[in-house]
């Protein structure tokens, strides 16, 4: 629902929020540059009288002083029958240059009011600024939600490029973005008389007094009263009229001043209603205000961003969405399958499974987990596959079922297994579904088989699953779940650089090209696709599908899209189908590929250290990471191999990465040595350095194997003890990743 | 640019119970082209002593601005019967504006004044920039103002 809230406005308000929010921030220069060439005399240091009466020895013929609220004065004139506007320098009492409001500003300014529209304009800019104060709140909510509370609205946010860059921008900015459009939606009601106008004070014009000689008007004593920081706008009496008086306005109110007395005549004080209004505008423009303005349109610059990655996210959810074949409804099917998602990638396992239930002669019912009927009255068996959302809570489609399970009356017919999907990393892995297994079991309802999960959607473990249940239901069930197979690319095997060759499980690194030839590269061709190659990181995944497989076997990436080539670092296992393949290729040979995105495991940008610690294969994604360290800041690398002659995988790169400040030391341990070692004993050693680079802030990143990762979650654990800190708390803050397999 | 021409006839109240004494005077005037938004525009009778007697014409809708016209505004004291059904857009730089309005003969060769006072926002207000004898001979010469109006011209 909240999604919903969010998403609609966005995709119908996006260009008319972009216009509004480019068009402020352009406007937000304006008091900046006005402040900056104004020259400001300090409160008490020179009346209105005063500066009155520099004017006069400037101009023959002056007819209103303004002054703008950044401290500006404009003085209009006649001299004969040429009339001009002038800047003032009140200080220096000399006038600066003629004034004129650019045209560039006037016309930025009607677009940011009505489009150049007028009244529908208006109603529109109205409309842009109410669709923005809901986009901000919405956003807020689902940001809180997503990183599990308020409390936790600064962690990290994880997801695909446009999802981090769409939340870390939005919680700098929403405050700012709410501010603008709160005080426009006001202005735009005010204007459009939605509400009634607080007019400026209108005092009554004076009965002429009698006709003496005028006074100089520095000498006015009025005037002299007014402290020229309070002046707005000062009208001289009209020069064919001896009765007029000097009409004075300022920030409190408006008045007339008596030419020959220097009385102030039937003075009126603003009114509160003005005083709030005139508050609201100068938070909204920043004029008076100069530095709210250009940080409310600094905030602003950023939503031309959020508003293409908003689309990109909504683009990217709505394109997972697909339609089920042969869903067979509640009452009728032998099988039901509940999925709980907040995205659409666990929809994407429950397919896998309803297919493949269905073609075995099942008649199966899948649904969101929040349908969950009052009965099943011919079902057997319940599948429910559950993701968990932020910090172990539910996600959207699962969060009214608990819900609805209480209401649930009596033990059902069938049988029940949960499936959850999560990522080990986190600390609440699985969380809702180990939850809805717990309401379950309590309810007594039974399992006909306990409660599995799966990390980070690995198509291995869920084919192992569903092995298992085949077995359990007799039913022979093969899940081959592949969500992001579509669209392989073919590489080329440009250079293949082995170590260990002469041992039965040698080490290879593979490099590929594109293996298309560029054809007809346009602009737009040419920035998404560099070489050919689709877009990746180093420490994303390739995917690659070995002959006669429809399983992708997962390898870290070492390079990046940008260095026009793949690279993987690949271990051959015995009987290993892929690793085999790999192995067996030859140069100009090509393979199918694709890119699996696994922006989680990345050195987050800043100068924090960053302590990179892997071992074997596990070397490539890191020195693909010191490879771009080009703003060499610090980065050390712990890693073990097995032997320093024949497996020193990367030796020379490395090397060439300590001369050139890249890494900043390289620790290495051999476990087929002498006095063989592995790499959590390298960590453990230097137990003291590493405890005073995660004080000072380190992210760690692990890259390797299972037990590895294990051992050395140990080690830092028992590293930073000291410092009553876990590693569990360093993922909290996303400063512990791993990449592990 | 192209000329916009407003062209409007008036049958007011005001006008009806002398109407065989009255006739209608066409008011053209033109905006020179300066920078800046639409100008609100107050064409008004005075007599010989520049004493505010009737409104003519009033380009602006929005009431709230009209103390910028402020001859005018002192004048007719911004009541709203003065210059109620009297009032249209306001003149965009280098336009145009033409209305038609029944005077009474009375006020023609008797020493009474066309005044116009403009005011463009965060611009200059003009006060009684162009300011001519409403008379028979002086109908179809053209006038220049001091502010934004370029020429203005009443015709019978």
């Amino acid at each position: 629902m909240l999604r919903q809230l969010h998403s609609l406005p966005g995709l119908v308000a996006a260009v008319l929020v972009i216009v509004l929010a480019l068009s402020g921030a352009f406007l937000s220069i304006s008091p900046v540059q006005e402040r900056l060439s104004a020259t400001v005399p300090a409160a008490g240091q020179m009346s209105v009288a005063d500066l009155a009466g520099k004017v006069a020895t400037q101009y023959p013929l002056v007819e209103q002083i303004q002054r703008t609220p950044s401290g500006s004065i404009i003085v209009y004139f006649r001299d004969g029958d040429v009339s001009g506007v002038d800047l003032f320098d009140p200080v220096a009492g000399k006038s600066l240059s003629a004034y004129e409001s650019p045209s560039i500003m006037r016309w930025v300014k009607n677009l940011h009011r009505s489009l150049l529209l007028d009244t529908e304009g208006r109603v529109a800019t109205g409309t842009g600024a109410v669709l923005m104060v809901l986009l901000a709140i919405t956003g807020a909510l689902m940001l809180a939600a997503r990183l599990g509370g308020w409390r936790k609205i600064l962690g990290p946010v994880r997801g695909t490029l446009p999802q981090r860059l769409h939340g870390v921008l939005s919680r700098y900015v929403v405050l700012g973005l709410l501010l603008s459009a709160t005080t426009g939606i006001y202005l735009s009601a005010s204007t459009l008389e939605l509400i009634p106008e607080a007019l400026e004070a209108e005092p009554e014009f004076p009965v002429s007094g009698e006709l003496a000689a005028p006074l100089p008007v520095d000498t006015l004593a009025a005037l002299k009263a007014i402290d020229l920081n309070d002046l707005r706008e000062m009208v001289y009496p009209y020069p064919g009229d001896p009765a007029d008086n000097y009409s004075v306005r300022t920030n409190q109110g408006a008045g007339f001043v008596h030419a020959s007395t220097g009385e102030l005549l039937s003075y009126e004080a603003n009114s509160t209603s003005r005083k709030i209004h005139e508050f609201i505008y100068m938070l909204h423009t920043g004029e008076g205000l100069w530095w709210l303005g250009l940080l409310l349109g600094l905030s602003a610059l950023t939503v031309p961003v959020l508003a293409v990655t908003g689309i990109q996210i909504w683009w990217k959810r709505r394109r997972g969405l697909s339609k089920l074949t042969g869903n067979v409804a509640a009452d009728t099917a032998d099988t039901v399958i509940l999925v709980g998602t907040e995205g659409n990638t666990t929809w994407g396992f429950a397919r896998t499974l309803h297919d493949a239930l269905t073609k075995a002669g099942h008649r199966v019912h899948t649904a969101p987990m929040n349908n969950l009927a009052s009965g099943y009255p011919r079902a057997e068996r319940l599948f429910i596959l559950a993701a968990t959302y932020g910090d172990g809570g539910p996600p959207a489609s699962g969060n009214h079922f608990l819900a609805k399970l209480r209401k649930f009356d009596g033990v059902p017919q069938f049988r029940f297994t949960v499936l959850g999907f999560g990522d080990r990393q986190f600390p609440q892995f699985c969380q809702f579904a180990l939850d809805v297994n717990a309401a379950l079991i309590a309810k007594g309802w039974t399992a006909f088989c306990p409660l599995d999960m799966i990390d980070r959607q690995s198509p291995q473990e869920f084919a192992r699953w569903g092995k298992n249940i085949g077995e359990l239901i007799g039913t022979d069930l093969i899940l081959e779940h592949n969500p992001e197979r579509p669209h392989t690319t073919p590489l080329q095997l440009v250079e293949r650089v082995e170590y260990a060759a002469d041992t039965d499980t040698p080490t290879t690194v593979f490099r590929f090209t594109a293996a298309r030839p560029e054809t007809k590269a346009g602009i737009l061709r040419a920035l998404r696709r560099r070489h050919g190659l689709p877009y990746f990181e180093a420490g994303d995944l390739v995917g690659i599908l070995p002959p006669g497989s429809h399983v992708p076997r997962f390898y870290s990436l070492a390079s990046s899209s940008k260095e026009g080539m793949l690279e993987i670092c690949v271990r051959k296992h015995t009987d290993g189908l892929c690793s085999g393949y790999l192995h067996n290729l030859k140069s100009g040979e090509t393979i199918d590929a694709f890119i699996r995105p696994n922006p989680d495991f990345r050195p987050t940008t800043g100068k924090a250290p960053v302590i990179l610690i892997g071992a074997g294969t596990g070397i490539g994604p890191l020195t693909g990471f010191i490879k771009h360290n080009t703003p060499n800041h610090p980065m050390y690398l712990y890693w073990g191999g097995r032997n320093p002659q024949s497996d020193f995988l990367y030796q020379s790169e490395l090397n060439g990465y300590l001369d050139d400040k890249r890494l900043t030391e390289l620790n290495t341990a051999f476990s087929r040595t002498d006095d063989g070692a592995y790499v959590q004993d390298r960590v453990s050693a230097d137990a003291e350095e590493l405890r005073q680079l995660i004080q000072a802030g380190a992210q760690i990143l692990v890259c390797g194997g299972r037990d590895m990762a294990k051992s050395v979650r140990e080690a830092i654990d028992a590293i930073i003890a000291p410092l009553d800190a876990s590693v569990q708390a360093l993922k909290a803050e996303g400063r512990y990743r791993e990449d592990v397999y | 640019m192209k000329t916009k021409f407003m062209c409007l006839t008036l049958a007011t109240a005001l006008a009806l119970p002398a109407l065989s004494q009255a006739k209608p005077v066409t008011l053209t005037t033109e905006l020179s082209a300066y920078s800046g938004d639409g100008a609100y525009v107050a064409l008004y009778l005075t007599d010989a002593s520049g004493q505010y007697k009737r409104t003519l014409w009033i380009a602006g809708k929005k009431p709230k601005y009209y103390k910028h016209l402020a001859d005018w505004a002192r004048g007719s004291s911004l009541n709203k019967a003065e210059y109620d059904g009297m009032t249209g857009a306001s003149v965009s730089s280098g336009k145009t504006l033409k209305v038609t309005v029944e005077v009474a003969d009375a006020l023609i060769d008797a020493g009474y004044q066309i005044h116009i006072d403009t005011a463009v926002e965060k611009k200059r207000d003009n006060r009684s920039e162009v300011v001519v004898p409403l008379t028979t001979d002086g109908a179809g010469k053209p006038t220049a103002g001091k502010g934004y109006v370029k020429a203005f011209t009443y015709s019978f």
